[in-house]
């Protein structure tokens, strides 16, 4: 077993998170918003999914060593359990579902005659005697039978659970939201099978330039995601939120000099800042060879560094607002009536400024969190980003590029990274809406 | 009798499932001035804004008839309503601050009116502009028709705002609370004002006003209205005399009596505070440096002493600083100099853990009840604040007790705690300001126009309150408002500030009866009084 930085960051991260909630959950005062949350539709479903990602992504944080052969590599459980994905790598591009090469090639024939077609694949859809015959309907009656296989281990987990929860919470099965939620569930595990079970047999979303599986690639691209937007926002936010809200409530000197210390940063663009700092880190590993001596190491030093870098070049923006929000709220007369009690300064800045920040807060890291995730992209474009080697929806945008200039288009990089940024992205948005709806009191109660 | 105007029967307005107008019917005839009265919540404003159909898109009206001058408002389409709207009814509001466009000239906003309803030309809009100016008896018209809202004084703005309304020459003119924001001098010229326009006019005004007193000097006839419903439509004289319902009466009898100062107990007792040529300056700085060329005197030495117990009146206009010394009495602004005797403690010579503790013996109560809760933290919590920063010796267990016995003080329920403040109405909400005060037992409360944006009745259910606590728990006041008959309820002392200066102390029904300064009596003489 070998931990990674990341990997030890995403553990305490889920652990801190896991605290937090479970805090959260012993306070009395709390069991309103929580409670609407969980009767949230919308909240529920989206937290579901993010689970569900959360969940791909620490199953990819896991890294071990393995022997294979005379090499010795570091894979993650993922990996582990992904292998036919993983070492079933074509020649070079084919479509989804296909048995054949996205381009023309010369072909040895079994007589030793040569002729100009698209060569069969290696795995794809290699069981096939006549693929253009049989290979819809074979396609099809598999996806069918993954799917039931999904459905029917769906249906047995319910079936064992069924008198636990019918007899002690009934609720969970029988609001409407719990109705939408194991409807979800269900389309989850059943659709995840059936592409688990096809990719036994095809490449589901074709493969790249180098044959390897895009399905594949999107999957390890999840723990990519995730480890930029939640790590570079957990470096951002503290950043942000002391000094807009130090900034806004001392005024003065204070104020003058963080305002200084960010019009400056501002000021510099921050793709210097980065390329910069990117090349630091190289230059350091290839001094440091002996302690970066596998790939996984380097590209896991230069994430954690572009995390770093991001979260520096990023917080001034929430800063300026926090400050903002902080110089109307420190008028407001709660918080004089707080100095009238002789409460602590730092204490008002927590208990009054502080909850009453949390929704500008909760919006723009949600915001950023996509951001976040298109801006690698972006890096990436300039060589600056994740390393090459690294698996990331930025990358496989980034060669997109490529691709969709080529006559006919190769599309299903994009597709795959599109869909899987989106349903993130979009699962974390509706998710924060929820729960800041839920946590404004005033708001909380208008029902909506 | 004189011909309806408007005619409504039967409007109900409904938000969602709550009704907050329901099933009412009233006329305004010609000419005449009809007051629509009650509290906060009871609908008046949204009654008259659902006949001008001003209402957000989630309400729902519904109205049997609605005519004006016999022709029916329902029926007219929403294209056609932009020629009924400014141009046969005029609307004032309340915040003069808020209605206006900041970026446009006043005569520009009067002209925009002429220019949507009237087809003249450009010389003949501004001289309309400019005798409207003259009409509403702004001070140097010329002038004024060329500045920006933020140049004028709030009771200036109204007046502008008054003058669009009339722009359109509308046969009604609907004043939604036009004085509530202005002070006491300028609401009397404001309504003066009103008056004399009607009767150059002959239009009739719809007048919506929580202010009985106001109302009775103004208004022909008067609608009681509670809780969405008119419960009793009257003449202002037959009203006065006998109201019938047992609202109005509630009403009437809330109201606070200037005369209730006449015979109080007078005696003398210890000092607690003494306070001696007390001044706050802000500088005025300019200039690259940021050099002070001059001081904005906010407070310029003030001198007053209160007695134990006991509660001294701060009396005076918006602007003139009596909320800054209040501020400035417990540190929450610096003073620029002057001393405090605080039980014969100066206050400025205390270290600052000192200070700190000594904030127990002085309280604040803040005039908004809406801005003055953390509205993300629990009553409970709220209450408990001062005891957890100055009393950190008591646990838990005891301190839920004690927030359970300061709820009960104020007469709030024990099930208080756990809510949040938005879920109290601003009467309770001002109740828990006044827990949270009385939590680490001050011997003096510096109220802070505790009562004015209160309804009158609420109000009154206040001040009984702290005259109670005065009275078992022996607090001290300084009471800040610029209500003077809320000073006669309350007070044994007044103090009146003119410009940042006391220009006049004594005993309550000396300086109420028999002021000695011209200001005092004017303050005196703009108090609207039933009669």
């Amino acid at each position: 077993m070998i931990i990674l930085w990341t990997d030890a960051l995403i553990y305490m991260l889920v652990l801190a998170s896991l605290f937090a909630g479970f805090f959260i959950f012993q306070k009395p005062h709390f069991q309103r918003p929580l409670k609407k949350i969980s009767a949230s539709k919308t909240g529920m479903v989206s937290l579901l999914l993010l689970v569900f990602f959360i969940f791909i992504g620490l199953l990819d944080s896991i890294h071990f060593k393995q022997s294979e052969g005379h090499s010795t590599e570091i894979i993650s459980a993922l990996d582990y359990w992904a292998k036919p994905l993983r070492s079933q790598s074509e020649k070079t591009y084919s479509a989804p579902f296909s048995a054949h090469l996205y381009s023309k090639e010369m072909i040895t024939l079994a007589d030793g005659s040569h002729s100009w077609g698209y060569p069969r694949l290696k795995f794809g859809g290699a069981h096939l005697k006549t693929p253009d015959k049989e290979r819809l309907e074979d396609v099809l009656t598999k996806a069918a039978i993954g799917f039931a296989k999904g459905a029917s281990i769906f249906i047995l987990f319910i079936v064992l659970l069924w008198s636990y929860l019918h007899d002690r919470h009934k609720h969970l099965l029988n609001s409407p939201t719990a109705k939408a939620l194991w409807i979800v569930v269900f389309l989850l595990v059943s659709i995840s099978y059936m592409l688990i079970y096809l990719s036994d047999y095809y490449h589901v979303l074709g493969t790249d330039k180098v044959g390897e599986d895009v399905f594949y690639q999107a999957i390890k691209s999840i723990r990519t995601g995730l480890v930029i937007g939640s790590l570079t926002t957990m470096i951002m936010l503290p950043l942000a939120i002391v000094f807009g809200i130090m900034a806004g409530f001392f005024r003065g000197w204070v104020d003058d000099v963080i305002q200084y210390i960010y019009t400056t940063l501002n000021s510099i663009p921050s793709v210097l800042l980065i390329a910069a700092s990117i090349l630091m880190v190289q230059v350091y590993m290839s001094n440091h060879a002996e302690e970066f001596n596998s790939l996984i190491l380097r590209s896991d030093m230069r994430l954690l560094f572009l995390c770093l870098i991001l979260g520096v070049t990023s917080w001034t923006g929430l800063c300026r607002m926090l400050r903002a929000e902080t110089l109307k709220l420190r008028e407001m007369e709660y918080v004089q009536a707080a100095q009238a009690l002789g409460v602590k300064q730092s204490t008002i800045l927590i208990r009054h400024i502080l909850p009453n920040v949390m929704h500008i807060v909760l919006i723009s890291v949600v915001l950023d969190f996509s951001s976040l995730v298109l801006a690698e992209a972006v890096l990436s474009y300039i060589n600056i980003g994740v390393d090459p080697t690294t698996y990331s929806w930025g990358n496989m945008i980034n060669g997109a590029r490529l691709e969709m200039a080529r006559e006919p288009v190769v599309w299903w990089s994009l597709l795959a990274s599109f869909v899987f940024m989106f349903s993130l992205v979009l699962a974390a948005n509706l998710f924060a809406d929820t729960v800041r709806n839920a946590f404004d009191p005033r708001r909380a109660e208008q029902g909506e | 009798m004189e011909q309806v105007l408007l005619q409504v029967r039967g409007l109900t307005v409904a938000f969602k499932d709550e009704t907050v107008v329901n099933d009412i019917s009233f006329d305004v005839y010609k000419g005449e001035t009809f007051a629509l009265v009650g509290e906060s919540g009871s609908g008046k404003s949204i009654s008259a804004l659902s006949v001008l159909r001003l209402l957000p898109g989630n309400a729902k009206i519904s109205v049997n008839q609605m005519l004006l001058d016999g022709e029916s408002l329902s029926s007219i389409t929403e294209q056609n309503f932009c020629k009924i709207r400014g141009k046969r009814i005029g609307l004032v509001f309340q915040d003069p601050m808020s209605s206006l466009n900041p970026v446009m000239t006043i005569g520009e906003q009067i002209a925009e009116v002429m220019q949507i309803h009237f087809n003249y030309s450009k010389a003949k809009i501004f001289a309309e502009v400019f005798d409207l100016l003259n009409h509403v008896e702004i001070p140097e018209p010329e002038r004024r028709i060329n500045e920006y809202p933020h140049q004028l004084s709030g009771g200036q703005r109204q007046r502008v705002m008054i003058a669009i309304a009339l722009a359109g020459k509308p046969d009604l003119l609907i004043a939604d609370e036009p004085t509530t924001a202005l002070d006491v001098t300028i609401q009397a010229q404001i309504l003066q004002l009103l008056k004399t326009i009607q009767q150059k006019t002959g239009m009739a005004l719809w007048l919506i006003s929580h202010d009985l007193a106001l109302v009775s000097n103004m208004a022909d006839r008067i609608a009681v209205m509670q809780k969405g419903k008119i419960v009793e439509t009257n003449n202002t004289d037959n009203f006065f005399k006998k109201a019938e319902h047992s609202y109005s009466l509630k009403l009437l009898a809330a109201l606070p009596s200037m005369d209730s100062c006449i015979n109080k107990a007078v005696d003398t007792r210890s000092n607690l505070l003494k306070v001696t040529d007390f001044k706050v300056y802000y500088p005025i700085r300019k200039g690259f440096f940021k050099r002070v060329v001059d001081y904005v005197r906010a407070v310029d030495g003030v001198s007053f002493q209160l007695q134990q117990g006991k509660t001294l009146a701060l009396v005076g206009e918006s602007g003139c600083g009596k909320t800054t010394l209040g501020k400035g009495l417990i540190n929450l602004i610096p003073k620029t100099s002057g001393t405090v005797l605080f039980n014969g403690v100066d206050l400025s010579e205390l270290t600052t853990d000192a200070q700190r503790r000594i904030r127990a013996d002085i309280q604040i109560v803040f005039q908004d009840p809406f801005s003055s809760m953390n509205p993300r933290m629990l009553v409970g919590d709220i209450v408990a604040e001062g005891i957890k920063a100055l009393y950190p010796e008591i646990g838990s267990a005891d301190r839920q007790l004690r927030i359970a016995k300061l709820l009960e003080q104020v007469e709030l329920p024990k099930s208080s705690a756990m809510r949040y403040p938005h879920e109290f109405s601003g009467g309770q909400r001002q109740r828990i300001c006044i827990a949270r005060a009385l939590a680490v037992e001050p011997k003096l409360i510096i109220c802070d126009e505790p009562t004015s944006a209160l309804d009158v009745s609420v109000q009154a259910q206040i001040i009984d309150l702290l005259k109670n606590l005065q009275k078992s728990k022996g607090i001290s006041y300084l009471f800040i408002t610029h209500d003077l008959a809320v000073v006669a309820e309350i007070a044994d002392e007044v103090a009146v500030m003119y410009q940042g200066e006391i220009i006049e102390q004594g005993k309550v029904e000396q300086v109420l009866t028999s002021p000695k300064h011209a200001y005092t009596q004017q303050l005196l003489d703009a108090v609207p009084r039933i009669g």
